[in-house]
């Protein structure tokens, strides 16, 4: 942490920016664990309040008389160099705080959806809503519930895959896969901006 | 035991919560600040002192930059009173902010951004 940032009395302005990727996928599926696994920091968490009206806003007005619900979102920080942060979002896994994806990934660089071929439903939604909104991502199938029932051909049939989105076999838990998983994403992010 | 504790305030009182009064009440900064989960701010050390020990605590632990999700993380204060008290500071001029760029202004990411992104990830 004590590379980040010069000290600030010395700088006119505040000379370091930050970027962030998702990761996201159903409940249950490794998205703290990936998180843990490359973030410099233990994972975080930040909470943010939301009515089951379904309006997450910083306006907090008008709460009284609605049922309000805390959302947690654990994340990560990867200091990449002097002037650069990274931000590594676990997405929430339940499909009902999904209105609050939308400022979760507004900005966001790409998306990591991670799926479980146990319950390979669970990470349709999560591409869904990445697709829809043409945030480009790579499909990470976890396995480190130890058995693979599918191939990574299998996945992408299943999940409708467009031909062009990365999608490899991982586990979360090793730090080395992990770094896999965001290089491809990285490396993908970079073919799509040249595409442009 | 049908109550056993009455309160003295009912539901029309609104939210009688905490991190609420950490903000006097506030619902919403007055400052129109664009402020994300990932704005980074830094303390601008100049001697002001702040009395209000919530403030105090932010103004410390941003010698170094932090987003606004670190701040509310460390506080265990929710996102939304943690803006308010941020805004506070940048209004005073306590601390310094960068927002990340409007996806609106940049249509493609910045090449050298996801490379360096790529490069600090296969260091790791």
């Amino acid at each position: 942490m004590a590379s980040v940032g010069s000290d600030p009395r010395t700088e006119p302005g505040l000379g370091t920016s930050a970027v962030k990727v998702l990761i996201a996928g159903g409940f249950g599926v490794g998205k703290t664990t990936m998180v843990a696994s490359v973030s410099e920091v233990a994972p975080l968490r930040t909470e943010e309040r939301i009515s089951d009206m379904g309006g997450k806003v910083d306006d907090l007005g008008g709460v009284e008389g609605k049922n309000t619900t805390t959302v947690a979102l654990d994340f990560g920080r990867i200091t990449i160099n002097e002037s650069l942060i990274l931000y590594l979002f676990g997405t929430p896994g339940q499909e009902r705080f999904w209105f609050m994806w939308d400022e979760l990934s507004l900005g966001a660089l790409g998306a990591v959806v991670l799926a479980d071929t146990r319950r390979l439903d669970r990470c349709f939604a999560a591409v869904d809503y990445f697709e829809r909104r043409q945030i480009p991502f790579v499909l990470a199938v976890n396995n480190f519930f130890g058995e693979q029932r599918y191939t990574v051909d299998e996945v992408r049939d299943a999940a409708d895959l467009d031909s062009n989105v990365p999608i490899m076999q991982c586990d979360v838990r090793q730090r080395e896969s992990s770094k896999v998983v965001l290089s491809t994403l990285l490396e993908h992010l970079m073919t799509m901006a040249a595409q442009r | 035991m049908k109550h056993g504790r009455e309160s003295w305030y009912d539901d029309e009182a609104g939210p009688l919560v905490r991190p609420y009064t950490v903000t006097r009440g506030r619902t919403r900064s007055g400052h129109g600040l664009d402020l994300d989960m990932i704005t980074l701010v830094v303390s601008n050390a100049s001697g002001h002192t702040v009395v209000d020990p919530e403030y105090a605590q932010i103004l410390r632990m941003c010698r170094y930059p932090l987003s606004i999700a670190e701040v509310s993380a460390k506080l265990g204060l929710p996102l939304a009173v943690i803006k308010i008290l941020i805004a506070d500071l940048i209004e005073d001029g306590l601390l310094i902010f960068r927002s990340p760029p409007s996806p609106l202004d940049t249509e493609t990411p910045d090449m050298d951004i996801l490379q360096a992104v790529l490069d600090g990830i296969r260091r790791l």
